[in-house]
Formats: structure tokens, C-alpha cells, sequence
């Protein structure tokens, strides 16, 4: 059945007319637009989807799209603002927690709510809240360095103007 | 002390495409902007084993509203593979199939729910055959070939003996043998497969966007499968998640998607699942060996023999060259004299296997290195005295000619003794903790690329753009280990200029110099000589403008990056001055170029002796502490001390990083991933069964740089990002023996298999 998804993605209302069985990672990916969401998986052991419903980290392949109604929504698009990187991000591109890149999106939404919640956690804490996402690069050393560095900008109040683009 | 320069060469620089990745904007094949009209593909594959194939009736599937096209094996007949010598694969099988996955037909529909309906309604007729899922049972006598071309399914046999290994046993104080069994592992990056693929029908031309470390092999393949000259394709790698060696060859994947884009006249884009990469596979291939070390009470190693089966799977792959490495590489580590080696390479009904990480030599490395630290305590000799017995000195060659100029083994050695406090520590720990301790190496970059005709060896365009920038154009395959960023290290340090002047243009066949791609560790050596040579050239154009400006001769100038001056009282020209005069004669745009010399060729004692012969190696010395819980068989992996030599660090962030991915790599191997067969049917496809290490399980990994600057290396730099896989192997044995008194020659060591060793050891003793 189609239905007329009403949703906070990123910090905007939306309306998009959907079928009841969209995956919240379709959604994103395929109607909306919004890549930086991954898929890694066939459902659920990956982490590279990771979302934030309402602040609290969800597996986008495994949410219905239409559960959401009214939800707030935010994916690695939203975690930076006005060109901006924010924290958590800066902390992932100074000390290398991303090296393909393929899982950052996720290990990045998923450290942005701890942080949230937590502005100064422990490397256990860092651990527990990261504890379901893979990463195959980086043998997660640098990954909890960079969640360290990012607690400390953040108490900082740094933010970083986005970077002239690389290249691929 | 040097402070870090502006291209950040020697210091802690973040990667230049960063931002893009923690962003989300990086643009991965599946990421890129599906139009209105693109086709999706599915694939129907092989539920069979070893079968002949008689029928595949695609009728049904065919009629399907929706469908565009079906393709099998009928639509193409070219055969594929990375080695000229061994293209043994169709895209579509064709005759027969030969594992449980091979792709017998596919589906480009106009959405993916169709796509898969049509593959629901292919049926397949066959007569099975016998499968062989080991090596035994494929080399059997009695075993029906699996390729006709491969009687006795014997991908490739190799022997060589150099020297006289029974007289170097009958030296020895101790001579002892062990044989080990190492499980199939698999890449397993985060990115799937995919293929996004655009068939232009007015100019029959293709444009390939593929998952890949190599798009100058997809381009070379694409143009021999769909016969096409290669001016008709356009290979285009977008930003890829992951490699590991599973994308340095071209796969099924993107040859599918171009057959079905040409049959369809449109656009069709194939994104496997994740199960479906564990079946593409090209992983390391399950080694069963045999290795024999005659050893003096001094530590002197007097000879070594060994045997190595490898389980290579349906197809050859790459496996000449993996069976080749494994006994080539016993060399260019330690000082060794007379080794005996016999390899063999089985074909198997299982899925191919290829170039992971560490190519060829990381199971060889843990038995060789497993049966060494056993021997050491036999004699009461220190693991690391054992290895300090046996150093190279170099300049040297090895006795199978592989060259080494530069060999930071020693301080490798001495940096994880030191940090670690092995001398204090090792044997002084509480029950259930131990220390172990290994040594690996890797070549930087093969000096023979696979394909003929690729010499020079890496070649890269740098042009002076009109705005003062800087734009390098190289053909070097960014999969996350920072080619970007080192290319533009390098070329920024030649001319003095800060990274933000300098641009990498790469990943597209259309704009940039053919290279070879990202494998065998070779970018930051050859790709990197090569952007040394480019930005070499365009500095001394630009001394020569300066020059011409300044009224004075070239060897007056002196370049301070962004300022050039003719004597410290000169006001001088600013960097776009000197760029603008030298732009005045029109476009710079210079080739740099690379070549291995003939003496890192390898040599020709026997037939497959040049694989293994490099311009250098890099050294990795490793200390791994475990605690091992004798109650539940977890092995806790509390923290790994790992110094490698990479020549000189062009970048100490990246170096790091890489060392560290590395080290966990291997941890995984020897802790838990292991792909697992019933009846040949991959029972581990997916991420929760084949278990990579979690955050949880990861320990934190110190990593030593150790600079020996090698001769022909950039700056002196050699390879960073594979050589420190296979120590941790055997340091992580040797680690868990250490702790509970048990060694390992299986692994990965489980808990159930700690704890069946456990219960063993005390019903032995009962």
C-alpha cells in the first residue's frame, strides 16, 4: 500500500509518498537521495546504516520506513552544518577513524550520539557504544582515538569549515 | 629536529579526500545517481557443485513484463583471468559449472522486484559429477578434471631445491618438522560488488563504473571479453570501500553488467549482496603445510623444506602466482642457505580463490615462524637471539635472487623488545598471559607487473595549470590506504608547495596514464618514483622561468616553494609569477615515469622465480600479550607491539593506520574468520558467521616506525600497508602457547578448539 511519509529528516520536514515496505536505508538511499547512508549487508550485521531515530542509533536496514511518522530522522548528512564538519567528523578525518570510508557514515552517527550523551566518555564507553559497528580498515585503534579527539573539540566548541574537496 | 614541511612528507597528515568520507559525500558505485531508464540485474547462480549443463531455459524468465534481457553462457564465450596464462573463467558458465554460487544466467529488468522474479523462473538442467571440496579429494588419482586443460586438477606444481638441505639437516643441532593448517579466509570489505555500467549504441561505446584496485585490468579484460578495441571503453573507479586484494583482478561482477548493457543498448547497475561477494570470493586460499627446519644451538638455521597444498577453488585466479610466492618468499626475511620447497596449487569445487593481503606468503609465515619458537625452546634459545642469528646484511640477494638494498629487521626487533619489556616480562607473567613474538616481510610492488607490455613500471602526468595549481594525473587506485594523499605529498615536497596547490586526478581511463592499479604494495614505490620524476621535471621548468624573469642563469634560482630568488637580497618572484611565465609558452603538462631495474627482476633458477622479485621489502617485527581464560577458551588479545619498516614514513598518519589494519587483519585469521563449506556450499556468506573482530575484541595495537631509508624508495620510503600482516600470526601463537603451554598449528583458535586442546592436554596427563 502507498502511503504519504510525513518525517524530520535532518533538521527538515518532509512528505514522500512510500510503500509500506521501504526500508528506512531505501528510503534514504533510493527516494530521498541521501547516499551517505551504506549498505554493507543483508540485514542487521554491519552497522554501515546506521541512523539516528530520535537521537538513539537504529539499523536503517532494518526499520520500516512507515514506522516513522513524525520521526526525526538524521543521517551523516545532518551531523555537519553550514558547510561545517562537525566534531565528531573532524575527530574521524584528523586521526584517520576513516580509511575507505565505507563505514564512517555509520561509525559517525553512532559516535555523535554518544557524545550526545556522554561528552567525555571512557575508551570502554567508547567501545560499548561502537560495539556494533564493523570496520575492516582501520583495526579500530585510530577510530577510538578519534572519538578521544572529538570529545575534546567538542568541549572546545571547535567546528571546522568543510576542506576543498580531495579527489577520486 | 625537522619540522614538518607544507606537504606534511614525514609528518602526521590527514588524508586529502577526508572530508568527503566522514561527510558522507564520497560517492561509492552504488552511491552514483541512477536515472530514469537504468536497468537492474540480478543473477541466477549455480546451485550445483560440479555439474554439465544441459539446458538453461530462460523462457519463462524472458517473457517476464519488465524484462529487458537474459544472458548465459551462449552470449559470451570469451574466458577471463588476470594471468595471460590462466583465463579459465566465463563470465557465464558455459558446459559446465564448477561451484555451488558460479553464475550461470542474469536478469537486466526495469526494477529490482522483477529482476527477481525472472531469476526465480530460470530452470537449469544438468548431469552432476563429482565434486571435490579438498585438495586430497580433487588430487586424487581417480578425480574427473574440473578443467579439461588441468589434468589431475593441478593448477600449477613448483619445486626447487637451492643448496643441499640434507647435508644442512645433518648440521644442525636440531631438526625438526610441523605441519600446519591454515582455513580459508576472505577479504570481506565493507563494500559490496557492484557495476554501474552505460552503453553509448550510436558511438558502441561502454562506460564501466566498477568496485575495484585495478581498473586498467578491467579495462584490458573488458576489451578481450566483449571484443572491443580499448578507445571504446571508459573505466571509472568512484571512491571504493575496501579492497584487500579481492578487486586486483576483474570479476564476473562488471563483465556481467557490461554483456547486459550492450544486450539492452542502455544502462544497467549490478550491486551484489553481501552474500554474494563471500561467493565471488578470491580470498586466501585454506594451506595445508609441511615445513622442516634443521637448527644449530648458536640459532643458525641450517636449512628449511617445505610443502604447501593450497585449495584454490574452481578457477586459476591468481593462484600460480599465490603458490609461487609462498615459496619464494621463504626468502628476503633471514639469511637463509638451503631450502627445498614444493608447492601445489589444487583445483577445487569451490569458489576461486585470489590475492588477499600478504599474497602468498601469510600461512607459509606462520608455520615457518610457529615451528621456529618451538625449536628455540627445545634448544633454551630466546626467539629474538634465534632471529638475530640469521640476520641479512645487506646490500644483498637472496639465494633465489630476490635484491635487497635496505633491511631495518634488527631495529624492528630491538623497538619491540624495548617497548614491550620482553626481557623483563616474557616468562615472569601470571598463568593463563604470555608473549609471543614473529617477524614477516613484504615486497614493495611486484617488479614484473602480470600483464606484458606494462613497463614503465608506473607512469604520472603532472600539469601547471593557469591558476598556479597543480594537477596530478595518475592512474593509481585510492581504495583507503592514501595513494591520493601520498601522490600529492610527494609532488608538493618537490616544489616546495603546500598540499592545497595540489590536486590528484585519478580513477578515470579517459583522463589519466595507464597504471596498474593498487596490489602488491606498490603505489607509494613505483607510483610514487613516478610523481617524484613528474614533479622533478616541472620544478625545473619552472627554475628555468624563473630565470628568464629574474635576467639571471637557472643554477642562480633558488626555489623556496612558493617564492623563487636569484641570492638571499632578491625580492624575487611569487610562485604564480614564475607559473605565469612559464605558462606563457602555453599548457604544461609533463609525464613522469618509473621502471624496476633488471637485478630486482627475480631470477630463473626455476620455472616462477621472478615472482617474489621487488625493488624492496619492507620488515615487520611483532610482540603480541594475550591472556587466555583456561575455563571458557576465550583468548583475550590484550595488546600488540609492532615496529615496521617502511624505508621512510611519507606520511606517519597513513603508515600507522595501515600497520595497524594490517596487524588486525591478521588477528582476525588467527582468531575467528574461516570461510566454511557443506558439500561445498559457502556456510559462512554473511557477516555475523564469518566474524571479523569487533570493536570488543580489538586490542590496542603501538606501532614503531623504523626508517631505513631505502636506496631507490621516494624519500626513501617502501611499502607500508601489507608486510605486518603475517607476523602477527604465529607472535599471537606463540603469545597463547606461552600462556596455557599449547601450541596451536591449526587455526583460527576458537574457543571450542582452545578448549578442546585443553581437555586433551589434562585427559593426556590423567
Amino acid at each position: 500500500m502507498t502511503r504519504v511519509l510525513e518525517i524530520e529528516l535532518n533538521g527538515e520536514r518532509r512528505a514522500d509518498p512510500i510503500e509500506d515496505n521501504l526500508l528506512l536505508l531505501d528510503y534514504l538511499r533510493e527516494t530521498v537521495g541521501l547516499t551517505g547512508t551504506k549498505t554493507g549487508c543483508d540485514g542487521g550485521e554491519c552497522g554501515a546504516c546506521t541512523v539516528l531515530v530520535d537521537g538513539v542509533p537504529r539499523l536503517s536496514c532494518l526499520t520500516l520506513a512507515c514506522s516513522l511518522v513524525h520521526r526525526r530522522v538524521e543521517t551523516v548528512e545532518g551531523a555537519g552544518a553550514d558547510g561545517m564538519l562537525s566534531a565528531v567528523q573532524r575527530g574521524f578525518h584528523e586521526k584517520l577513524g576513516a580509511q575507505c570510508g565505507y563505514c564512517t557514515p555509520g561509525f559517525v552517527v553512532a559516535a555523535t550520539a554518544l557524545l550526545r550523551w556522554n561528552a567525555d566518555p571512557t575508551d570502554d564507553e567508547i567501545r560499548a557504544a561502537l560495539g556494533s559497528n564493523i570496520c575492516r580498515c582501520t583495526g579500530y585503534v585510530k577510530i577510538i582515538e578519534a572519538v578521544r579527539h572529538a570529545a575534546a573539540l567538542q568541549s572546545k566548541g571547535v567546528r571546522a569549515r568543510v576542506a576543498r574537496p580531495g579527489s577520486c | 629536529m625537522n619540522a614538518p614541511l607544507e606537504s606534511g612528507i614525514g609528518g602526521y597528515v590527514p588524508m586529502v579526500d577526508g572530508p568527503e568520507k566522514v561527510s558522507g559525500r564520497a560517492r561509492y558505485t552504488a552511491d552514483l545517481a541512477v536515472r530514469p531508464g537504468t536497468l537492474v540485474a540480478r543473477l541466477y547462480r549455480s546451485p550445483y557443485a560440479h555439474a554439465e549443463i544441459l539446458e538453461v531455459d530462460v523462457s519463462q524468465a524472458t517473457r517476464l513484463p519488465g524484462v529487458r534481457a537474459v544472458i548465459t553462457g551462449a552470449d559470451c564465450d570469451r574466458t577471463f583471468g588476470v594471468l595471460p596464462i590462466a583465463r579459465s573463467e566465463h563470465p557465464l558458465a558455459r558446459g559446465k559449472v564448477r561451484y555451488r554460487g558460479e553464475p550461470v544466467a542474469a536478469v537486466a529488468a526495469v526494477d529490482d522486484a522483477t529482476a527477481k522474479a525472472a531469476i526465480a523462473l530460470i530452470r537449469m538442467k544438468v548431469r552432476e559429477l563429482p565434486a571435490y571440496f579438498s585438495a586430497a579429494e580433487a588430487l586424487a588419482p581417480d578425480a574427473l578434471p574440473i578443467h579439461e586443460r588441468k589434468r589431475g586438477n593441478i593448477e600449477r606444481e613448483v619445486r626447487f631445491e637451492i643448496g643441499d638441505v640434507a647435508q644442512a639437516f645433518a648440521e644442525a643441532d636440531l631438526v625438526q618438522e610441523g605441519t600446519y593448517h591454515c582455513p580459508e579466509v576472505c577479504q570481506n570489505q565493507m563494500e559490496m560488488h557492484a557495476a554501474l555500467v552505460d552503453y553509448d549504441a550510436e558511438a558502441d561505446r561502454l562506460t564501466v563504473h566498477a568496485t575495484t584496485q585495478t581498473p586498467h585490468y578491467i579495462h584490458l579484460m573488458m576489451a578481450h571479453v566483449l571484443e572491443l578495441p580499448m578507445s571504446k571503453i571508459r573505466v571509472i573507479k568512484p571512491h571504493v570501500g575496501g579492497g584487500f586484494g579481492a578487486r586486483t583482478e576483474t570479476l564476473n561482477v562488471e563483465l556481467i553488467a557490461a554483456l547486459l548493457a550492450r544486450k539492452t543498448r542502455g544502462r544497467v547497475r549490478l550491486v551484489v549482496t553481501r552474500e554474494e561477494t563471500f561467493l565471488t570470493h578470491r580470498g586466501r586460499p585454506e594451506s595445508h603445510i609441511r615445513v622442516k627446519i634443521g637448527l644449530r644451538r648458536d640459532g643458525r638455521i641450517t636449512g628449511v623444506e617445505c610443502d604447501c597444498i593450497q585449495r584454490g577453488g574452481a578457477h586459476s585466479g591468481y593462484g600460480i602466482v599465490t603458490i609461487l610466492y609462498a615459496g619464494s618468499l621463504l626468502y628476503g626475511l633471514y639469511d637463509l642457505k638451503h631450502v627445498n620447497y614444493h608447492g601445489v596449487r589444487a583445483l577445487t569445487n569451490t569458489p576461486p580463490c585470489g590475492a588477499f593481503r600478504g599474497h602468498g606468503t601469510v600461512n607459509v609465515r606462520f608455520a615457518f615462524e610457529s615451528l621456529l619458537d618451538r625449536m628455540a625452546e627445545q634448544l633454551g634459545l630466546d626467539p629474538l637471539s634465534v632471529r638475530r642469528a640469521n640476520l641479512l646484511v645487506p646490500p644483498t640477494f637472496t639465494d633465489n635472487d630476490l635484491m635487497v638494498n635496505s633491511y631495518g629487521l634488527p631495529e624492528c626487533i630491538d623497538w619491540v623488545e624495548r617497548r614491550s619489556g620482553w626481557r623483563e616480562r616474557r616468562g615472569r607473567l601470571p598463568r593463563g598471559q604470555g608473549l609471543g613474538f614473529a617477524c614477516s616481510h613484504y615486497v614493495s610492488g611486484a617488479s614484473k607487473a602480470v600483464n606484458p607490455g606494462s613497463e614503465p613500471n608506473a607512469t604520472v602526468k603532472v600539469r601547471l595549470d593557469h591558476d598556479g595549481s597543480v594537477a596530478v594525473l595518475s592512474g593509481a587506485a585510492e581504495i583507503g590506504q592514501g595513494s591520493t594523499t601520498v601522490i600529492a605529498q610527494t609532488v608538493a615536497e618537490v616544489l616546495g608547495l603546500g598540499l592545497d596547490r595540489v590536486h590528484v586526478i585519478s580513477g578515470d581511463s579517459d583522463l589519466v596514464p595507464t597504471d596498474n592499479g593498487s596490489y602488491s604494495s606498490r603505489v607509494t614505490f613505483q607510483v610514487g618514483n613516478a610523481a617524484l620524476d613528474a614533479a622533478r621535471q616541472l620544478k625545473t621548468i619552472l627554475l628555468n622561468a624563473a630565470a628568464r624573469r629574474l635576467e639571471t642563469r637557472v643554477e642562480n634560482v633558488e626555489c623556496l616553494g612558493e617564492h623563487y630568488r636569484a641570492g638571499a637580497q632578491d625580492t624575487g618572484l611569487s610562485f604564480d609569477e614564475v607559473a605565469a611565465e612559464a605558462l606563457r609558452g602555453g599548457t604544461i603538462v609533463v609525464t613522469g615515469t618509473y621502471t624496476t631495474i633488471p637485478e630486482s627482476h627475480g631470477g630463473k633458477k626455476y620455472l616462477g622465480a621472478a615472482i617474489g622479485g621487488t625493488m624492496a621489502f619492507s620488515y615487520s617485527a611483532q610482540v603480541v600479550q594475550v591472556s587466555v581464560d583456561e575455563d571458557t577458551g576465550v583468548v583475550n588479545v590484550e595488546k600488540v607491539w609492532v615496529a615496521h619498516d617502511c624505508g621512510k614514513a611519507l606520511n606517519r598518519l597513513t603508515v600507522e593506520g595501515q600497520v595497524q589494519g594490517s596487524v588486525w587483519m591478521g588477528m582476525g585469521q588467527a582468531m575467528s574468520e574461516e570461510m566454511g563449506y557443506h558439500e561445498g556450499l559457502m556456510v559462512a556468506a554473511n557477516m555475523l558467521d564469518y566474524r571479523v573482530p569487533t570493536i570488543f575484541d580489538s586490542p590496542d595495537i603501538e606501532v614503531g616506525i623504523v626508517e631505513s631509508n631505502d636506496p631507490h624508495g621516494p624519500f626513501g620510503a617502501k611499502e607500508a600497508g601489507e608486510g605486518s600482516l603475517a607476523a602477527l600470526l604465529p607472535a599471537l601463537a606463540n603469545a597463547v602457547h606461552d600462556a596455557i603451554g599449547i601450541r596451536f598449528d591449526a587455526l583460527p583458535m576458537t574457543p571450542d578448539r582452545i578448549l578442546a586442546a585443553i581437555e586433551k592436554r589434562r585427559r593426556g596427563h590423567a
